[in-house]
């Protein structure tokens, strides 16, 4: 039952096999028994969840169900859910819990999908190894001495470890696609304004996108039917026909044009990873793609131009984090001044802290058009190169990150090489482009190495065919983590 | 030395819209706090604004009606400060690109006309308000006004006195409330003034340093507030003090400014555009369905008032100070036929009882066609003009319409010739010493015995047939 695909539990459920409260009642007992090592959940309360599988079973019952209604789900705690508390991994939100749902939630609520619980995260979805979550570092199923990656770590790790059979993440420089491809599972980050915003707690506005996490490309096209759509309460929202993206799931790759920039196999990148990647390029040759080698000479600037736009946003965004109306605020103060100050030096974590300064700095007086005016420019250009780039190619093809899952602590002390890892995915971010990896091989560790695909606006389908397709030959999304004594579980590959 | 002062003013107008600028929320004033504070108002987390359509077609509204430039693209950017009744910690405002560049206002001062150049209106979000009553050493904050639309007009330093300023603010009062886009009502703080205040040597080509009066919501406080602040900057240029740049607060019980804070403790607002909202697009099919949808403004109505009706472009300028007047005035004046008079009554006798009952025009008891009525009676000649004001009144008390108050009263202008001579001679016997007086050159004793035949007729004859009829029995 925990490998099976969504498309299976669907099935099960609607030939009664199955109800709903069963199936969550055994991922739940599922999350009890792994998630004390693993700690991917901030929230877990059994009592709702049944509640909403119970829901759904009534849906089933009287013939009004979807194509996922009974199927649970995992929510990322960056999205706002009413009656759960939603923390963001901060303390500064430990105690909130929002009188309303996110767009994302709504849309999974409607859909029929009961919610698992709250997947832990980066605070505020800032980190690549959800390390600086308040609620505790996150460990890679595959290694618990490894990091799952971030900041949709829980949600990355959750899903590998099946304690969800999928679950819902943000990507703001990559943190759906890096997690992803760390903890061996199939992530998507859609166009920019595919997905609505509303309720998504903000990091950077232009960058945040909400997106599916699953073990196979074919669950995150169903998951991606359930999310996208224009919702007025976001004004980046884009109003489009709404599409079935799984209508493309089965069409063969013959003429495929695949785009390889040639900076993304370049220096940095782990030699294992390299090989995987090259690999799985073959295999694409295999099912009749071609290649073509492309330049995105930009984008070796994207990391720096990420670190100017990401933190100005954030540190406008996270001004209303003040401790007057709602989340924490220190006990001890002496004045106004005093009581914001101590707040947020309270409340926030080292990295957030960081973050804010370098955003308030680069926006400040004397410095606005040397760093914020100047990135601006140069992501612009970044976009230039893939609108080039996709005049040769229909998908662009590289790693998801230069390396594999990385020790706990091991980079924690040093921003800088943390940032490096999201090197091959902040550039779709910054050109507001599709991006998604999947699982194409495991490193002489035995830890899960990504593939990354971008593809061009709104060419989601095209992404999810290949993957598909990729997936049909390859069983590297179909490989279980061990799981210890606590899990019982059969394990594959 | 002679100074000159230099005077430019940032006016906010809260847009009369129904909801706010980036929510659902409803706009009214006075609710219980924090009654009309939805989750956006709030600053929930994950919460994002939509833009109102109806602010930016008030703003579209007032760049039409100032002949400026619309910006076909402008942009929302973010102004980042702390303050516990701003709840983002950011206030949504336009920096480089407003919706508004340019346009010109007209003012009359002391009977002269000057045009004051805007340099830009923008659209923005208001404040909540803090509450420092009632809570004992703790602050309230309401935010059912955060979010409230606001159009923040900005002038060029053009104004050379307080008179000046105050024409330019009451034009702009007029303009703002006149087009619909403000209710004008400035208690309640729809309409708020700023000033920004400098002195120079007169024939100085450069600006002194400016201060920035705070939050005017008055014209007298405007007036008053400015002549002090000229006096103070004065006085402390000629004790060789320098003038610091600021930020103060008129404080309206003791007639002074004060000091709010200098330019050092100003903020950096670490402004940029707001990536939650787009840019800001006006296609011209949406400023042409606005601009038909204007009224006839106030410069163009004076011209008309002076060419159809003959009056004054003083007396234009007056019965323009408000659409509701303008429009009363013109239909008293169509109903009558007399536009001097009818302007002569509107700015007279119905203006003093407005004034003196502290009332409106949209709540004057008398109405445009019964003020129509009465000018229409006083032309026939039904009444003398103190027949009139004595009708007038019954008008105003609600006795009934104008003929049917002569008729109750009796105030019919005497029209019987016969009548009117019994009179003439009666007075003429009965004050033989007048007679005496007029005759050996005094011409007081004609008035006086002019006097005696209103009395006599109780007021109901025709001075002029009364003048008439004294001057051919004397002579």
């Amino acid at each position: 039952m925990p490998d099976a695909s969504l498309s299976a539990l669907a099935a099960q459920l609607a030939a009664k096999q199955v109800s709903s409260r069963e199936l969550a009642r055994q991922y739940l007992d599922r999350i009890a028994a792994l998630n004390p090592a693993i700690n991917a959940f901030i929230t877990v309360d059994a009592e709702k969840t049944l509640l909403e599988a119970a829901a759904a079973d009534a849906r089933i019952a009287a013939g009004q169900a979807g194509p996922l209604t009974g199927v649970p789900i995992a929510h990322k705690d960056i999205f706002c859910t009413d009656g759960w508390r939603t923390t963001c991994g901060s303390k500064m939100l430990h105690n909130f819990v929002a009188p309303y749902d996110a767009h994302v939630i709504q849309r999974f609520k409607a859909a029929g999908m009961p919610s698992l619980g709250k997947t832990n995260m980066d605070e505020f979805a800032m980190g690549s190894s959800n390390e600086t979550s308040y609620f505790g570092a996150v460990k890679n199923p595959w290694n618990t001495a490894c990091v799952p990656g971030g900041s949709s770590g829980g949600a990355a790790a959750c899903v590998a470890a099946r304690m969800a059979p999928a679950a819902t993440g943000t990507d703001t420089g990559g943190s759906i696609r890096q997690p992803a491809a760390l903890c061996g599972i199939t992530g998507l980050k859609p166009t920019y304004g595919l997905v609505s915003r509303y309720g998504m707690i903000a990091f950077a506005s232009s960058l945040d996108q909400a997106g599916p996490m699953a073990p196979s490309a074919e669950d995150c096209a169903l998951l991606l039917n359930v999310m996208t759509g224009f919702d007025p309460n976001d004004s980046t929202s884009l109003e489009r026909e709404k599409e079935d993206y799984a209508r493309d799931l089965d069409q063969p790759l013959t003429g495929l044009r695949v785009g390889l920039p040639r900076e993304f196999f370049a220096e940095g990148l782990n030699s294992e990873v390299a090989a995987a990647v090259e690999a799985a390029v073959t295999e694409l040759k295999k099912l009749g793609a071609t290649t073509v080698e492309i330049s995105l000479a930009n984008s070796k600037l994207a990391i720096p131009v990420y670190y100017v736009l990401a933190p100005a946003e954030a540190s406008s965004n996270l001004s209303r984090f003040d401790g007057v109306r709602y989340g924490y605020r220190a006990p001890d103060y002496a004045s106004l001044d005093d009581m914001y100050c101590k707040t947020r030096a309270q409340g926030f974590g080292a990295e957030v802290k960081r973050r804010i300064l370098i955003g308030a700095y680069v926006l400040s007086h004397g410095y606005y058009d040397a760093y914020y005016l100047q990135a601006q420019k140069i992501r612009r250009l970044i976009a230039d190169d893939f609108n080039q780039a996709f005049k040769a190619c229909d998908v662009i093809l590289g790693p998801t990150a230069p390396g594999t899952a990385f020790k706990l602590g091991e980079k924690s002390d040093d921003p800088v090489e943390m940032y490096l890892n999201d090197l091959y995915t902040i550039p779709a971010n910054l050109a507001g482009l599709p991006g998604m990896s999947l699982p194409c091989g495991f490193d002489g560790k035995g830890l899960p190495i990504g593939l990354q695909l971008v593809g061009n606006y709104f060419s989601e389908a095209k992404m999810l065919n290949v993957a598909h397709q990729y997936q049909r030959a390859t069983d590297w999304h179909m490989r279980l983590p061990p799981q210890g004594e606590a899990s019982g579980v059969r394990r594959e590959g | 030395m002679k100074w000159e002062t230099v005077i430019g003013l940032e006016v906010h107008t809260q847009l009369a819209t129904r909801s706010k600028i980036f929510s659902g929320s409803s706009t009214a004033f006075g609710a219980a706090p924090n009654t009309q504070a939805s989750a956006v108002d709030v600053a929930l987390p994950g919460v994002l604004p939509v833009l109102n359509k109806k602010a930016v077609e008030c703003a579209i509204r007032f760049g039409l009606a100032v002949d400026a430039t619309l910006n076909r693209v402008n942009v929302f950017d973010r102004k980042n400060y702390f303050y516990p009744d701003l709840p983002k910690g950011y206030q949504i405002s336009q920096l480089a690109r407003p919706i508004v560049e340019g346009g010109t206002l007209k003012i009359v001062v002391e009977g002269e006309e000057r045009t004051i150049h805007l340099t830009r209106a923008h659209m923005e979000e208001d404040a909540g308000k803090s509450l420092h009553e009632d809570f004992h050493g703790m602050t309230g904050i309401d935010l059912n006004r955060a979010g409230t639309p606001l159009l923040e007009i900005v002038s060029e330093p053009e104004m050379r006195s307080s008179a000046e300023a105050v024409a330019y603010a009451r034009a702009l009062h007029t303009l703002v409330t006149w087009i619909g886009i403000c209710d004008g009502n400035m208690q309640e703080g729809s309409f708020r003034v700023d000033a920004n205040v400098s002195v120079r040597p007169v024939g100085q080509a450069e600006f002194g340093t400016r201060r920035e009066i705070k939050n005017l919501n008055s014209f007298k406080f405007l007036q008053q507030a400015i002549d002090f602040e000229v006096r103070w900057q004065i006085e402390t240029l000629e004790d060789g003090g320098r003038i610091e740049q600021a930020t103060v607060l008129f404080d309206p019980d003791t007639g002074e400014t004060r000091m709010m804070r200098s330019k050092e403790d100003a903020h950096d607002y670490r402004y940029f555009p707001d990536p939650d909202l787009l840019p800001v697009k006006l296609d011209e099919d949406w400023i042409e369905a606005v601009r038909a949808g204007l009224p006839e403004l106030p410069a163009a109505m004076q011209a008309r008032f002076q060419a159809d009706y003959g009056v004054s472009a003083y007396d234009a300028a007056v019965l323009t100070g408000s659409r509701a007047l303008a429009d009363f005035f013109e239909a008293a004046a169509r109903a009558c036929g007399q536009g001097k008079l009818a302007a002569n009554w509107v700015m007279g006798e119905l203006s003093a009882a407005l004034n003196k009952a502290e009332l409106d025009i949209a709540q004057s008891p008398v109405s445009a066609a019964q003020l129509g009525t009465l000018i229409a009676r006083i032309q026939d000649g039904t009444l003398s003009g103190k027949l009139a004001k004595q009708v007038f009144e019954g008008l105003w008390e609600g006795a009934g319409e104008v003929d049917a108050i002569i008729e109750a009263r009796g105030l019919k202008q005497m029209s019987d010739s016969g009548e009117l001579e019994k009179i003439v001679d009666d007075v003429l016997a009965a004050n033989p010493k007048s007679v005496e007086e007029f005759r050996s050159g005094k011409e007081k004793a004609f008035n006086a015995l002019v006097g005696q035949v209103m009395k006599a007729s109780r007021g109901k004859a025709n001075p002029a047939q009364v003048n008439e009829l004294l001057k051919a029995r004397l002579q």
